[in-house]
């Protein structure tokens, strides 16, 4: 029998919601690490037991947790190498929270700086880790975006980071700028079509600089933001500086992306070298979640927000958009979810979809429902409707 | 003394007693606390700087310390052990 657990990061704790295939009855278990901003967990596709997540807050800083036995518990993983993992008094070790940014291997100095909010360039300085993207191949590898932003890889198991420095490095970190959540990398997408790491292409997306691709496992990283279109920037059209707020693919079609932007909904068809605007009939093409049915390539979903001021759904009415067509046409989702009086955000990974038949789709709101639809977004129903507001929402198929 | 999210991280009940060796000053009583819960490396001190995460604040014998370098002896009655060294999260940000 087939089960779903659901992966909820809040800004006061995480939350597992496990159903089975039917995914009517939901058992819910948490909050695992109380009062911890969680901004991300995320299980690997290789061992589902597996799941990391990011722990975080402004006053301690970033911790990456680990579960091995699908969320019942969790530990820090890192542990230097040759010690034991336990101190003299049975305590877990753990530095698994070091993110250091790479400098200059010439200079020593740091590769760049970033442009602050008033124009002015501004240091790198790690705040979080935004998104966890576990390997398609590896469970202890693991990729972890980042604020400031930058893109770190660990290779066993969570323990120890290694940035992905080409990124940063590559010439355009001055023009890169935070968009009002933080200057943070939020997407993380594995193309599961790349045969070895050293050919693995990986797309990211960073507010307020744009989305960029490696072809060659995170050494060399290009934008590819040709097709945007940006107000808020001097050169509408720039190569960098866009506030792209999430990414998407069916990982059954690589190449095929599909973008919420700051405003605009947009598509690429050629994993991202031009992009064409697919809002269409959308009330606002403003928004944060996109993604896409696990076995409809051409079936992507959006959850329209009124405006960049305005960070709630339109009109009151909390509705999913799904277009069957690729973009361009949309329909409204409204069964089962409040039509009046809603003033939540859905907020940029809070959306995901399992591969079961049909399609489920869960997304969590600021309000702190959890919604789930096990029928392609046609009827939806709230699986918790009272959790702190909602970070991250991810989903994984089991058995 | 550890504010309530470092004790769960760190799974200790109440304050915490440390065995220092002289000089006692908050960089070996930070140096004795996190080699004894390496899973608080990188939450009072940054990991690189080792410069005191800027939303804690030090205080002990009703003085801020926070600002006193990381190698001033701690008072007397901190390090016999009559007053604790409190640490605890700045009240910023609700």
């Amino acid at each position: 029998m087939s089960k779903v657990r659901v992966l909820v990061g809040t800004r006061k704790g995480a939350f597992i919601l496990e159903s089975d295939g039917k995914r009517e009855k939901w058992e819910v278990s948490g909050p695992h690490f109380a009062g911890w901003e969680m901004y991300h967990l995320k299980g690997s596709p290789v061992d589902p037991n597996r799941i990391y997540a990011s722990q975080t807050s402004g006053w301690f800083g970033q911790i990456i947790q680990r579960s091995d036995d699908g969320g019942k518990t969790w530990h820090q993983p890192g542990t230097p190498p040759g010690e034991p993992v336990t101190t003299p008094d049975g305590m877990p070790k753990g530095e698994s929270n070091k993110f250091v940014y790479d400098v200059s291997a010439e200079t020593g100095k740091p590769l760049t700086t970033h442009q602050f909010y008033d124009g002015t360039q501004h240091p790198w300085e790690f705040k979080r880790v935004w998104h966890l993207e576990p390997s398609l191949t590896d469970p202890d590898t693991v990729y972890a975006g980042v604020e400031d932003a930058a893109i770190f890889r660990s290779t066993d198991g969570g323990q120890n980071w290694k940035e992905l420095s080409g990124l940063r490095g590559h010439g355009t970190g001055p023009k890169w700028q935070p968009g009002a959540g933080g200057m943070c990398l939020h997407s993380i997408i594995l193309d599961p079509s790349s045969r070895t790491p050293e050919t693995q292409r990986i797309w990211i997306a960073i507010s307020a600089a744009g989305a960029f691709r490696t072809d060659d496992g995170g050494k060399t990283w290009k934008p590819i933001n040709r097709g945007l279109y940006s107000q808020y920037i001097p050169n509408p059209t720039a190569e960098v500086g866009h506030c792209v707020h999430h990414i998407a693919m069916n990982p059954k079609r690589p190449g095929v992306l599909f973008m919420q932007k700051h405003w605009h909904v947009m598509r690429s068809d050629d994993a991202g070298d031009n992009w064409t605007k697919v809002s269409g009939n959308l009330p606002t093409d403003f928004g944060f979640v996109i993604d896409v049915h696990a076995h409809e390539p051409e079936t992507v979903y959006v959850v329209p927000i009124k405006s960049d001021g305005e960070h709630y759904v339109h009109e009151g009415k909390l509705r999913v958009y799904r277009s069957r067509t690729g973009g361009n046409e949309w329909e409204a989702l409204t069964k089962g979810l409040p039509q009046s009086n809603c003033y939540v955000d859905v907020l940029r990974d809070a959306m995901a979809v399992d591969t079961l038949d049909k399609c489920g789709i869960y997304f969590g709101t600021t309000g702190g429902q959890v919604y789930a639809s096990a029928d392609a977004g046609d009827r939806w129903a709230p699986i918790v409707r009272d959790l702190p507001a909602v970070l991250s929402v991810e989903v994984q198929t089991l058995g | 003394m550890l504010p309530q999210h470092l004790r769960t991280l760190a799974h200790v009940g109440g304050d915490v007693e440390l065995d220092v060796e002289d000089p006692i000053t908050q960089r070996s009583v930070l140096d004795a606390l996190e080699a004894r819960y390496p899973m608080l490396r990188g939450t009072i001190r940054d990991h690189v700087t080792q410069e005191r995460r800027p939303f804690l604040r030090f205080f002990a014998c009703e003085e801020d310390l926070s600002h006193e370098p990381a190698d001033a002896p701690l008072p007397k009655a901190v390090a016999s052990g009559a007053e604790p060294l409190v640490i605890l999260g700045a009240i910023a940000g609700g």
